[in-house]
């Protein structure tokens, strides 16, 4: 217990509020044409990522800024963020992490993510992105004998174009809704994963996004083909300096899997939430979408999402190919004054196709949570099927708790099952608990846990353990 | 449209004596649906089905007026046999008949002359709509302590007379103290495609108890919106059943505010739907103080090229603790073509609550088939066996034992 208490201890704030004092460089201020030629420019991309770019835009000025969502926020003004912002170490690209600016290093240490490659024994490969760069990729070496490309966005737009040509936008299209074609436009950096035929990805992949600068928007683009029957299990996690305004991050993540393949996404997201007034804090709307492209192919979302001042994002699988696999996992913990609109797209469109959704929402403070889902099997995808699950907890009633699932069943053969439920924690829970000696948060700690066990089992090790302490402390304060 | 509109408006304000207050509101509310037009999918409520297109698809061009000065026959063999029963009859939206025949004529009185308020601004259209266009309208007032005998029959009945019309009516119910009173919708239609907008507003007392079963059973190609607004004062209780069956397209919105500790709602329906029929139900209960609990069983048996529409939901307000609130939803699919789509939705600020909802669609289950025939039922035996069992279980629902067995009847349904 003294561990745990002194885990909380050090954590009772936000442990990634620092930030750091690096030197950047910024595109000027603004969204403009000028400063999306500035990105394609710097970042030295080819003519038809540019063009990529701009048509985007085009198609982005036509767009207005959807509002159906629950949790509102003040009106955003698009042209008082940066859209670029680099450490100016990073503009000549440093070839191996000797070279790496030490201050960059020492971020990443704080943050409890070693570059260096000795110091990892447990095997998990890193890409980590500075607001709009990504720093270093360890374990390159070991993949590349294997034939995996993983690496930055803009090294792969410069060394493997035709793959990025072939697939990128191929599931979020430049003509998607608002938050994705912004994304489009401006994107700046992420990863970029190419999976072989056959292979099975050795190690877990994993990127870390973090922001620094201030008045930044970060836009990261992630790219994951599996090819046909290989493996990839990809992790995300992501941090940001404590700050008193709100920030936007407003990614896009595109997963294709071909026939036989499997891709396990997870995410860790713990951006700043804002202080407990509500104050600051990111707004993170992030369009996340995978294609099951190929027959027998499987993609399973996973998210422990207990950061940002707003999260608004669905997790969506669009089930082409016959006897595809979609899942989502999910647990949704809103503390304090933080909104969260969360909950994934299962489409179904070829035969046999099953979908598996879980969601775990708690709610505390002045929070509010919704779980949005939607569940559409099309006509032709013949003895598909579909689980939902969804529970919400919900700590005080000054908070809330909303389920608003979608359900469209336009196939006689296929079987669609939805269970939603809304409770406490009980009295007697709690009291069996404490009668075995442990303190009440102690207590709510282990039932939270139980509560979310479907989930937390999903992930991969290293992170089940991150991500269990982190439920446990996004709710402290909140009993009693 | 909005010529037509502002033409037929002006042509009921010659034929009528409306006050010159009741004319300025009718004014505005016209106004009101001119700006949005009939609701489409861009709205969320109307989502699943889009009445403006349906309007457009099944009747084209609407006609808003409606003479109703002169009287209309009434054909008395489709009155409800078997059943005694106070009797309000519609023909073509103009009240023929209110009759109550079976009851104490002191405990309940009928006004005409209703203030108009705006009670209802929200954002539906259809409200604007009957406020501009409907006749005058009545309040049925169930005195203090008084139960009814008989349950009022209310027949919804169109003639020859009508084509591609809009019809728009309005009835006010007010329960007093522990008085209670058995309710039923019976819609008959002889003619096609007009389009019935319907407006029932009760206001439920403390103690009291309402009963409404609204049966649209005979196959027409009318459509149909029918709008239940429900307050409840403590310790009342409310309970809908709709069988929604017979009509091209009919949307059945029931709106249940629970103010009172101890009041609780029932919601029962089944859509049974054929060729080409698009049906809808939706919900909305309010769970506003504590100590308050709903009910909801809607289950559909859908045909080709059949679609139902399904959107429950319990918003329970942060005052509303110990809250019970339960939505299930089941369908089955019978054709390829068949469709069924459904949000049910929670939205809850109190965290002492329980509160849950299920929803399940797919086909006939084979292995039961299976299991009949082996007993020697044939497939289509088998089949209606099990389909009629399904629906079996929403009408045993139905509290009032004698209207239980008459509904049981009517739709063919045996033990």
């Amino acid at each position: 217990m003294d561990t745990r208490k002194k885990d909380i201890e050090k954590l009772k704030d936000y442990k990634y509020g620092f930030s750091t004092d690096i030197e950047n460089i910024k595109a000027p201020k603004g969204l403009n044409e000028d400063v999306i030629k500035f990105i394609s420019n710097i970042k030295k991309e080819p003519e038809w990522m540019l063009e990529f770019r701009l048509k985007a835009f085009e198609r982005f000025k036509l767009l207005k800024e959807p509002n159906w969502q629950k949790p509102k926020y003040p009106k955003i003004d698009y042209q008082d963020l940066y859209y670029y912002s680099a450490p100016k170490s990073m503009n000549d690209k440093p070839k191996s992490l000797d070279e790496l600016d030490p201050k960059l290093l020492e971020t990443y240490k704080k943050l409890g993510i070693p570059l260096q490659e000795q110091a990892r024994l447990n095997g998990i490969a890193v890409d980590a992105v500075f607001d709009s760069v990504s720093v270093a990729t360890t374990f390159k070496e070991e993949l590349t004998k294997q034939g995996i490309i993983f690496c930055s966005m803009s090294e792969a737009i410069q060394k493997h174009p035709k793959l990025v040509k072939k697939y990128l936008g191929t599931v979020i299209p430049t003509t998607d809704h608002f938050f994705a074609t912004l994304n489009s436009a401006v994107f700046t950096d992420g990863s970029f994963v190419y999976i072989p035929e056959g292979i099975k990805c050795p190690m877990e992949l994993s990127t870390y996004f973090r922001i620094n600068a201030s008045e930044t928007g970060q836009f990261e683009r992630t790219l994951i083909i599996a090819d046909k029957g290989s493996y990839v299990s990809y992790l995300e996690g992501c941090t940001a300096p404590m700050r008193d305004e709100n920030q936007l991050h407003a990614a896009n993540v595109e997963l294709i899997a071909l026939d036989d393949a499997e891709i396990k996404y997870s995410t860790v997201q713990n951006w700043y939430p804002g202080d407990e007034n509500g104050k600051g804090g990111i707004y993170n709307f992030v369009t996340k979408r995978g294609l099951c492209k190929g027959k027998n192919s499987k993609i399973s979302w996973t998210q422990v999402e207990t950061g940002s001042a707003i999260t608004w994002k669905y997790p969506s699988c669009i089930l082409k190919g016959d006897n595809s696999i979609g899942e989502f996992y999910s647990i949704a913990i809103t503390n304090n004054h933080q909104k969260a609109d969360t909950g994934t797209k299962m489409i179904h469109l070829g035969k046999n196709t099953k979908s598996k959704i879980i969601s775990k929402g708690i709610s505390a403070g002045f929070s509010d949570m919704t779980y949005r889902g939607l569940v559409d099997i099309n006509s032709k995808a013949e003895n598909s099927s579909n689980y939902t699950q969804c529970d919400s907890l919900l700590m005080g009633n000054k908070c809330g708790a909303h389920t608003v699932p979608y359900i469209k069943n336009k196939n006689f053969d296929s079987n669609i099952a939805h269970e939603a439920t809304t409770s406490k924690i009980s009295e007697e829970q709690l009291h069996y608990c404490q009668q075995r000696g442990l303190n009440p948060e102690e207590a709510v700690g282990l039932i939270v846990n139980g509560f979310c066990k479907e989930v937390l089992q999903q992930l991969p090790m290293e992170f089940a353990v991150e991500a269990q302490k982190l439920v446990g402390i996004s709710l402290e304060g909140s009993v009693g | 449209m909005k010529e037509q509109l502002k033409t037929d408006f002006e042509k009921i304000l010659k034929i009528s004596n409306f006050s010159e207050k009741d004319i300025e509101f009718k004014k505005n509310h016209l106004n009101k649906f001119i700006e949005n037009g009939f609701p489409s999918r861009k709205l969320e409520n109307w989502k699943f089905l889009d009445l403006n297109q349906i309007i457009k698809k099944d009747i084209g061009e609407l006609s808003f007026y409606n003479d109703y000065s002169s009287t209309n026959k009434v054909d008395t063999s489709i009155f409800i046999d078997g059943l005694e029963h106070n009797k309000i009859i519609f023909i073509n939206g103009r009240i023929e008949k209110i009759d109550f025949n079976y009851e104490d004529e002191n405990q309940i009185e009928i006004y005409d002359d209703i203030k108009v308020n705006d009670k209802f601004d929200n954002e539906n259209s259809l409200i604007d709509l009957n406020n501009a266009f409907r006749n005058k309208y009545y309040k049925i007032l169930v005195k203090k302590g008084y139960s009814t005998k008989k349950p009022l029959v209310i027949y919804h009945l169109t003639n020859k007379k009508m084509k591609s019309k809009n019809i728009n009516l309005r009835l006010d119910f007010e329960l007093e103290q522990n008085s209670s009173l058995k309710l039923i919708d019976f819609f008959n239609d002889l003619t096609d495609k007009n389009f019935m907008n319907i407006l029932y507003n009760f206001d439920l007392k403390k103690d009291s108890i309402l009963k409404n079963y609204k049966i649209d059973k005979s196959l027409n190609k009318n459509l149909k919106y029918s709008f239940n607004n429900i307050d409840q004062e403590k310790n009342s209780i409310s309970e809908t059943f709709i069988f929604s069956a017979g009509s091209n397209y009919f949307k059945n919105e029931i709106n249940c505010n629970l103010k009172g500790e101890y009041s609780s709602a029932f919601v029962n329906g089944i859509f049974s739907l054929k060729e080409n029929q698009l049906h809808e139900i939706r919900s909305t209960i309010n769970h506003l103080v504590e100590n308050t609990k709903s009910y909801q069983l809607i289950k559909s048996v859908l045909g080709k090229n059949s679609k139902a529409a399904y959107q429950g939901r319990i918003h329970v307000a942060s005052k509303a603790q110990k809250t019970d609130g339960y939505q299930l939803s089941k369908a089955i699919l019978l054709d390829e073509t068949s469709e069924f789509n459904a949000k049910p939705e929670l939205e809850i600020y109190a965290d002492d609550v329980k509160c849950s909802h299920g929803s399940a669609s797919g086909s006939l289950n084979e292995n039961s088939i299976f299991y009949l025939m082996s007993r020697g039922l044939n497939y289509k035996q088998s089949k209606e066996l099990l389909i009629n069992g399904f629906m079996l279980d929403v009408v045993e629902k139905i509290t009032d034992s004698e209207i239980k067995n008459l509904i049981k009847n009517m739709i063919g349904l045996k033990e």
